[in-house]
């Protein structure tokens, strides 16, 4: 049964393209959008068991499952959606759908402007966390679910999560928020500073305007994520996996051919990352995860949360010094203070930020206490 | 049930709000809820119990009390519990004065260093005592403050705590003595700020 590969399939559902347009945080109408999803198990007849899944930065709407059988790898929280699993398909409805603004299916900056029949490029609005939320919104309408069993997410996905629980505070039961924060921190923002300078000093990148050119800003989106990449690991973890190994060569014959095995590894992940991803859309996520501050947007932590009915499950990675545990900890205290229902773990695990998707079996027992409690 | 749980539960008025200091698996928590009708919460610092208690269904914070209760606002609680937990602490007295802040009542349930079987070891066979309800020897044993009834209540005096009820358990079960302080194993204790003290 595990074995066998479960074949799925994704859905685009269009909305904005007529007389109610989504009005987005900057305050303009924008449509219309396409929202690509993905739903795993059945909605059940009182629409009681739909739970959304939210991606992080740089994932999709396939979140599990396979395309076809001859698909290499599935999607990229497999291990826990399934027959039995933390996201139990047999009991819940599970929705998982690309952001708005993402290079995956749903509009974003790479996708046709109707207008002038071309890409939007920069002419794409600047999205926030909240304008995502709300786009999901319109397709949970769409698939005729009056209320979430539950919301879930990690990092930017667990952004996505605590907006939906503050602007639709009636709409989800049950949040659960992993390795994620109310805000990022001054150190994460001067990286995707740094990631952004990356791109945009490629001078394929063309002020946004590349995708009918040959060449695409493929070198600033490598540098870009591979810097990424070292800030979602940890220095444990790096040392672990490469330590000072050299790659190809017996040893250093001292010239700029000599490689660590790390250089080799981080370019290998740059190039993977150029294959999927669009450049433009990395502008656009990272700016709205530098912008997310619901501290800032509500007043204090506390008041953005007040209203909510929901009860909370936070989980955080002891060596996440990307989305640490101390960020958690705001939430889990302005929920405390709030008296909402929340549990709060920190999991021991010295992989960093990524251990969200590497410590999976831990999580899977939580959440699914926490879903079936 | 243990006797110690019984003591604590006959405490608890119905309908009340609790937070239940290293909570372990939940039981109490869950008793507490069955039976009194409560809004609990626990604190715990083992993985393993966590998941128990969110398996039941109840909130539990994964914190180490050494750290103080800072996420807690001043009389957010009717009562706080400290079951068997006092002598790991750090700053037991600190931590009294803590669960006084975030509580209005307190309840610590705590090993009576004072039962005659310890006095008697210690005594008679020069040995840190190790029993029941005591079993570590004292190299490796997680217990780093142990007291006696009479100390406890010097230490509530000093801190200006009152201490308005007290049940006693020997060796598992209920008891009741004249001389709580040489034959109970276990002291539990509702507490409450002396008027004195009362900011």
């Amino acid at each position: 049964m595990q074995n066998q590969k479960i074949i799925v399939h994704y859905e685009e559902f269009i909305f904005s393209d007529r007389s109610e347009r989504l009005l987005l945080n900057n305050g303009l109408h924008f449509g219309p959008v396409t929202i690509r999803f993905e739903t795993y198990g059945k909605l059940n007849k009182e629409k009681s068991n739909g739970i959304l899944i939210l991606h992080s930065f740089s994932s999709d709407s396939h979140a599990a499952g396979w395309y076809s059988k001859k698909d290499q790898s599935p999607g990229w929280w497999h291990d826990m959606i399934g027959h039995n699993r933390a996201f139990n398909t047999q009991r819940f409805f599970i929705v998982c759908s690309n952001v708005l603004g993402g290079c995956n299916g749903s509009t974003g900056p790479s996708s046709i402007n109707p207008q002038t029949h071309k890409p939007y490029g920069l002419s794409f609005p600047v999205i926030t966390i909240k304008d995502m939320v709300n786009a999901q919104y319109y397709l949970m309408q769409h698939l005729d679910i009056p209320q979430w069993y539950a919301v879930a997410g990690g990092s930017m996905g667990g952004m996505q999560a605590l907006e939906w629980v503050i602007t639709y505070p009636k709409k989800v039961q049950r949040t659960i928020l992993i390795a994620t924060t109310p805000s990022l921190s001054t150190q994460a923002l001067a990286f995707n500073f740094i990631g952004r300078s990356a791109i945009m000093s490629d001078p394929h990148w063309k002020h946004g305007d590349y995708y009918q050119s040959k060449k695409k800003p493929s070198y600033g989106l490598s540098i870009a994520r591979m810097l990424a990449h070292i800030t979602y690991v940890s220095e444990t973890s790096l040392s672990m996996k490469f330590g000072r190994k050299i790659q190809e060569r017996e040893r250093f014959v001292l010239d700029f051919e000599d490689q660590f095995t790390i250089e080799s590894y981080l370019k290998h992940q740059g190039t993977k990352f150029v294959n999927r991803f669009d450049a433009n859309t990395y502008l656009y996520l990272s700016k709205a995860m530098d912008y997310f501050d619901i501290a800032a947007s509500y007043g204090s932590i506390e008041s953005a949360l007040r209203k909510s009915k929901s009860k909370f499950l936070i989980i955080s990675f002891s060596s996440d010094w990307r989305f640490p545990p101390q960020a958690s900890k705001k939430l889990v205290t302005a929920l405390i203070r709030t008296h909402h229902e929340v549990s709060y773990v920190e999991l021991e695990c010295p992989f960093g930020h990524d251990c969200f998707l590497l410590k999976t079996e831990q999580q899977a027992k939580l959440i699914k206490g926490f879903l079936n409690a | 049930m243990t006797s110690y749980n019984k003591h604590i539960i006959a405490m608890i008025k119905d309908n009340s709000s609790v937070l239940d200091l290293g909570c372990g698996n939940g039981e109490l928590l869950t008793r507490l809820q069955e039976e009194k009708n409560v809004s609990g919460r626990g604190i715990e610092i083992t993985e393993y119990n966590i998941q128990a208690c969110i398996n039941k269904g109840i909130s539990v914070l994964h914190a180490d009390l050494n750290a103080g209760l800072k996420e807690h606002k001043n009389n957010s609680y009717d009562y706080v519990i400290l079951n068997r937990t006092l002598q790991i602490m750090q700053y037991p007295d600190k931590l009294l004065i803590e669960m006084l802040r975030v509580g209005k009542k307190a309840i610590v349930n705590f090993l009576n260093f004072g039962f005659y079987k310890n006095r008697w070891q210690l005594m008679f066979k020069g040995i840190m005592p190790v029993t029941q309800a005591i079993p570590y020897k004292w190299f490796s044993t997680p217990n780093i403050h142990f007291c006696t009834r009479k100390d406890f209540h010097y230490l509530c005096k000093e801190l200006k705590i009152r201490i308005v009820e007290e049940r006693y358990t020997r060796q598992g079960k209920t008891t009741n003595t004249l001389f709580p302080n040489l034959f109970t194993t276990e002291v539990c204790c509702l507490l409450e700020k002396s008027l004195s003290n009362i900011d």
